[in-house]
């Protein structure tokens, strides 16, 4: 039932943006991708979600092949750096809406749905604002909004790319610490795309630092910080 | 205590700003509205009855009939094919796409009698397909089916051009969210796409709708110019002109040139009903 990513090559034209990238992770971890910018981490998170094809690999997830699936299938709740809300719906418009586009037969009621988001607005602590748009929300709020829509699909893969990088300090905390409270809730595969060594320790159980398209290291944050692979990891991590 | 009064780096002396303005209104006064109220003018110069007779004859009925149907052809068409190119251009990347975008804007730069006599190389008799089409009794000159062609190439750009900016703008971050919701291609069109265009579209529409009604060149090539059965609006006003009668062309203007106007107060009423909705959509 894990996550077991096997030599996943991704190519642009002639740049090859993941070169063989392989690693395992039990269900319901909570990884971080770690790496700069260009190390392939957020094109590894697009494959698994489906929003880019890999030119060779595979992926088993939930014993399924994961990479045959399209995107749509997947079940995936994707948050991205710039929140990607649909502008012209509320927030509870917003986090309906991966049950209202479900087919029919599976499409919970009206009231159901109501119970579902007013639920996770609870969750991600933006009750009483159901009503309003994107635009009257704050950065932090958006992508509270964001995470919220993600998980109403009850997901079997929580993709995360660079969510908190668009917000300052202060929110970036707060949202780290929800995240972690809302992962341990759910116990949802998450997977964390950032470029912020502090963030990717401090909220995920395993870390993967990436460098040009590969893995250079892999394990717990403990593991990593304590133990930096000598040359590209140990110089990364003294930044 | 007098302070002195602080100006934003931005802001202009006044002069200019009258200068600019008067100039502005002067133009638009001068060379816009103007004319088209001395149309109106010269249109009720005998009288309503006399301007409501010239435009309930057969035969500008019927000019009045094949104008709208043009119309109600070329847009929804191009109002198709805009969004396609859009599609395409805003959100894929493939080889070609610079050309593509070019060549839209060709009808603006081509003279549009430049289009009709490459149509007439076309489908002429002696054209590529005119024999081949004859033979199934198929008639493009001199025929609705060449007047619709006339107008959508005249028109092609005008949703395309309106949408690209707007859909490259939005990119395709809330199109990737709503597939990975679980949202099939079409749902995410209907649902995510189309709302947030839907503006930008209908103006492209509108614009587009006026020109097609508003269309000479082409057409005048393309039509053959028979009197209540290929005339459109504007060539049958041409025609009565010719024919010295100004009464009778100066009403067929003016009802064209309301039609037109009736465009513009339709979008500037929806924009001043859904103004919030628009703010909301234009903050993000």
């Amino acid at each position: 039932m894990s996550l077991i990513v096997d030599s996943i090559i991704k190519r642009f034209g002639r740049f090859a943006a993941l070169n063989g990238v392989s690693f395992t992770a039990p269900q319901g971890a909570f990884l971080s991708l770690l790496g700069p910018s260009g190390s392939g981490k957020t094109t590894l998170l697009r494959v698994l979600g489906g929003l880019d094809y890999a030119n060779s690999g595979s992926v088993r997830f939930a014993d399924l092949n994961w990479l045959d699936m399209p995107a749509r299938s997947r079940n995936t709740g994707f948050v991205f750096q710039h929140y990607a809300l649909f502008r012209h719906m509320t927030v509870a418009e917003n986090i309906a809406f991966g049950l209202k586009v479900r087919p029919r037969r599976q499409r919970p009621g009206r009231a159901d749905i109501r119970a579902r988001v007013d639920q996770l607005l609870q969750l991600v602590q933006l009750s009483g604002m159901e009503g309003r748009y994107p635009s009257q929300l704050s950065g932090g709020q958006r992508q509270r909004v964001a995470l919220a829509r993600a998980l109403a699909i009850e997901p079997r893969m929580l993709l995360l790319d660079e969510p908190f990088g668009a917000l300052d300090a202060k929110v970036r905390k707060e949202l780290r610490a929800d995240l972690r409270r809302i992962h341990d809730h759910t116990g949802v595969t998450t997977i964390f795309v950032t470029h912020d060594q502090e963030e990717a320790f401090a909220v995920a159980d395993l870390v993967a630092v990436m460098k040009d398209g590969r893995i250079e290291q892999y394990g717990t944050p403990g593991n990593v910080q304590h133990e930096p692979r000598k040359g590209f990891v140990q110089e990364f991590l003294a930044r | 205590m007098t302070r002195k009064h602080l100006t934003l780096p931005t802001d202009d002396p006044i002069w200019l700003k009258l200068l600019l303005g008067t100039l502005a209104v002067g133009f638009v006064g001068l060379m816009l509205i103007l004319p088209l109220a001395l149309v109106f003018q010269e249109a009720l110069s005998d009288g309503l009855s006399s301007a409501w007779i010239a435009i309930t004859t057969p035969n500008a009925l019927a000019a009045i009939h094949l104008s709208l149907i043009a119309a109600a052809i070329a847009v929804p068409l191009n109002t198709i094919f805009g969004i396609s190119t859009a599609w395409a251009v805003a959100k894929f990347d493939f080889p070609g796409k610079a050309i593509l975008v070019s060549l839209i804007d060709l009808p603006f730069s081509v003279s549009p009698v430049i289009a009709g006599l490459a149509y007439v190389l076309i489908f002429g008799m002696r054209g590529w397909l005119g024999p081949t089409l004859a033979g199934f009794d198929i008639q493009i000159l001199f025929a609705l089916p060449g007047i619709v062609l006339a107008t959508m190439f005249v028109t092609f750009p005008f949703v395309a051009r309106e949408l690209i900016p707007l859909m490259t703008d939005q990119g395709r971050d809330e199109e990737e969210a709503a597939v990975s919701l679980g949202a099939s291609g079409l749902m995410t069109f209907v649902r995510v796409t189309l709302p947030n265009i839907k503006w930008g579209l209908l103006y492209g529409v509108l614009l587009c709708n006026a020109r097609a009604l508003g269309e000479f060149g082409a057409v005048s090539i393309l039509s053959g110019h028979i009197q209540g059965r290929t005339n459109t609006m504007p060539l049958h006003i041409s025609l009565l002109y010719e024919n010295y009668d100004f009464v009778g062309a100066f009403a067929v203007a003016a009802l064209l040139a309301l039609l037109a106007l009736v465009t513009l107060i339709l979008k500037s009423l929806l924009e001043w009903r859904y103004a919030d909705a628009l703010a909301a959509i234009h903050r993000h």
